[in-house]
């Protein structure tokens, strides 16, 4: 058996960060967004400006749990063809080192078949979140995810209850991904108020380190959550930016990133 | 990997589950637990019956079809959800659930629509009970249904025009769903079929089984023996998991339902995911769906914006895969036939999607004895899809 796994990877990174004091950020991307030849380009360039872990979009066509912005990403990776494998095609290309999380609904990672999991580590992926799946809803699928050596990251949201969040980081790895707000993927000015309380419920309920996403938009974002959390992941204002160009995402990973470590 | 079998209250056999985000999962608890105590108190119960008696006007009426039975060569019977009012089975469904919205103290309704049928009941008992009512509806579909966006907004509802994707009742869905992830404190997802996450599944087919219980007593009182089959066509499948709920213990009645074929099943362009369909997950249950290799959903197809979706409810895969129902396809063109075909002999305009059930049955010459009660339900009327088919020109009147 070998000694590292790819979850390993992550938990190594976070540790890292840890020790450094300083906070994670998680960059998403959508794969194959505006193409595949610029998703490798836009995956190098944020991780060398400053981007801690990946989270590589799966495009799925019915994205239900994405705004308008992811959503418009996926339409036209999917145009240029661009699904499960392709999107491992993408990841392996790039070999970043950093770690990448494979981000997906579970249908197209359940028509990639029973070696789908192994072809993503062996692509290059360290962790794998699946929107749609959440804790104790199929067991036997979980167990695929959460044995396959990949950090099975999960999501919390701010209506999960306390015993519910204390399941999901027993069942979790990596990261915790903790919903900001109600609603789908998209930015915003404002950030919720009951952020603060919400990582203070889950910091009880999990050791795991606790990242906050949706609706972080800012660098001044940012940093505020930053004070509270463990990382922040920027996923719309991203693919916002990497639709003008590669250098603008770059541009914003930096700036994220100098406000994160000034927090 | 291998088809699992998670053996639980969620799921009908392997189909299923609950595979939506993290954020609706507290919502589904609250919905289930509220649905399970509804279900035995007799309040609810007394109220449900009450609106079903004199504001939908149940029981509905069972009509003989002499001769639609004289050509297929059996005894037709036609339970008529048509006569309800709004005129489809859909109220049966949103008179419950909206029951419930009002008893968990949700103020604020939303539904996705395809034909419009569904939009058209939701927004009904929203008027009714002083609701909220926002209802999805695909672009594409608001213009073949521009009658019904119109009683829609008649009836106090907000009709958003959906964009995305094939702007029909899949992306609906998809959109409405995003309404109740944003607003899933102060709303209730009234969902129009028996698909989406569990509950909804078992409680929509719950609501909707009112039309099988009804229609087993009349064929028991009108012929004095159980039909040898059940015909209904199958969208989402909500009519006919409603009326197959009535028979399904009954070992020797057959169930059959019956799927858009669209331009033909070779064609690509149809909407029968039992026919031609594999196991996915859309809309939060594990079910029989059109997509490709790569697990992305194909664009459904039907000239029946009801039937234009590429899954399925979950417990008809379920009925598929054990045998205990069929299911079978008729074309646009086979549908059209029906249309016309139950109007002239029967006086009786079924809807576009009922026309797909007529279609099969017409074709079954042979296939009964002549004494043999066969029922098939009449989901909706056709008044909605007068004029679709008058542009199609089908018929030189």
């Amino acid at each position: 058996m070998s000694v590292t796994t790819s979850s390993d990877t992550l938990s190594a990174r976070f540790a890292q960060l840890r020790g450094e004091g300083r906070r994670a950020l998680v960059v998403y991307l959508t794969a194959g967004f505006p193409d595949p030849t610029r998703s490798v380009e836009l995956i190098r360039a944020v991780a060398e400006a400053g981007a801690d872990v990946i989270e590589v979009g799966v495009p799925f066509s019915d994205p239900m749990a994405d705004g308008p912005i992811i959503q418009e990403s996926t339409r036209v990776a999917l145009q240029h063809g661009v699904g499960l494998t392709e999107t491992l095609a993408i990841v392996r290309e790039a070999q970043v080192p950093v770690p990448v999380v494979l981000f997906s609904y579970l249908n197209p990672l359940l028509a990639g078949g029973a070696g789908a999991m192994t072809q993503a580590r062996d692509a290059g992926c360290s962790g794998v979140l699946v929107t749609d799946l959440p804790v104790g809803v199929d067991p036997e699928r979980e167990a695929w995810f959460g044995e396959s050596g990949l950090a099975f990251v999960r999501l919390v949201a701010p209506t999960t209850p306390d015993e519910r969040m204390r399941e999901i980081g027993r069942h979790g790895g990596g990261f915790v991904y903790l919903i900001s707000r109600l609603g789908v993927t998209g930015t915003q000015d404002t950030l919720a108020p009951e952020l603060e309380s919400t990582v203070a419920r889950l910091r009880a309920a999990t050791t795991l380190p606790i990242c906050v996403g949706f609706g972080i938009s800012t660098p001044a974002h940012a940093a505020t959550v930053g004070r509270v959390a463990d990382g922040v992941i920027v996923g719309s204002a991203m693919i916002r930016a990497a639709s003008e160009s590669t250098q603008a995402a770059a541009s914003l990973t930096r700036a994220l990133r100098a406000a994160l470590d000034g927090a | 990997m291998t088809a699992s079998i998670p053996v639980n209250r969620d799921r009908f056999g392997a189909y299923g589950g609950r595979y939506v985000p993290e954020t609706l999962i507290p919502a589904l608890d609250a919905l289930e637990s509220a649905y399970e105590a509804a279900r035995v108190d007799p309040t609810f119960q007394h109220d449900l019956s009450d609106l079903l008696e004199h504001f939908v006007g149940r029981p509905s009426a069972f009509t003989p079809a002499p001769r639609l039975g004289e050509l297929i060569g059996a005894q037709v019977w036609l339970k008529r959800e048509d006569l309800n009012h709004t005129g489809a089975h859909k109220i049966n469904n949103t008179v419950g659930q909206a029951l419930l919205a009002r008893r968990m103290g949700k103020g604020r309704i939303i539904a996705e629509t395809g034909a419009g049928q569904h939009g058209v009941a939701t927004a009904t008992i929203c008027a009714r009970f002083g609701l909220t009512c926002v209802v999805y509806m695909g672009e594409e579909d608001m213009q073949r249904q521009a009658l019904n966006v119109y009683r829609m907004r008649l009836l106090g509802a907000t009709v958003v025009p959906v964009t995305s994707g094939t702007r029909t009742l899949k992306d609906a869905t998809t959109e409405a769903i995003r309404d109740w992830v944003t607003n899933v404190n102060d709303s209730h997802y009234i969902i129009g079929s028996v698909v989406g996450p569990a509950p909804y599944p078992r409680m929509v087919r719950d609501f909707q089984s009112i039309i099988g219980r009804e229609a087993r007593a009349q064929v028991l009182q009108r012929t004095g023996r159980l039909p040898r089959a059940v015909v209904a066509c199958v969208g989402g499948g909500s009519n006919a998991m409603g009326i197959f709920a009535g028979f399904v213990d009954d070992a020797a009645v057959e169930l059959i339902g019956v799927e858009a074929a669209g331009e033909g099943l070779a064609s690509g362009h149809h909407s029968a995911s039992l026919s031609l369909g594999t196991p996915g997950v859309l809309h939060g249950s594990l079910s029989y769906l059109l997509q490709d290799a790569q697990g992305q959903v194909h664009p459904a197809h039907s000239i029946s914006a009801g039937l234009d979706y590429p899954g399925v409810g979950p417990e008809h895969s379920h009925l598929k895969d054990s045998g205990r129902a069929t299911y079978v396809a008729v074309t646009d063109r086979e549908a059209l036939e029906g249309f016309t075909l139950l109007s002239r002999l029967e006086g009786v305009v079924p809807a576009l999607e009922t026309a797909h059930a007529v279609a099969w049955l017409a074709g079954t010459k042979g296939r009964w004895m002549p004494d043999e009660p066969v029922v098939l339900c009449v989901s909706g009327r056709g008044d909605k899809d007068v004029a679709q088919v008058r542009e199609l020109s089908i018929l030189p009147l």
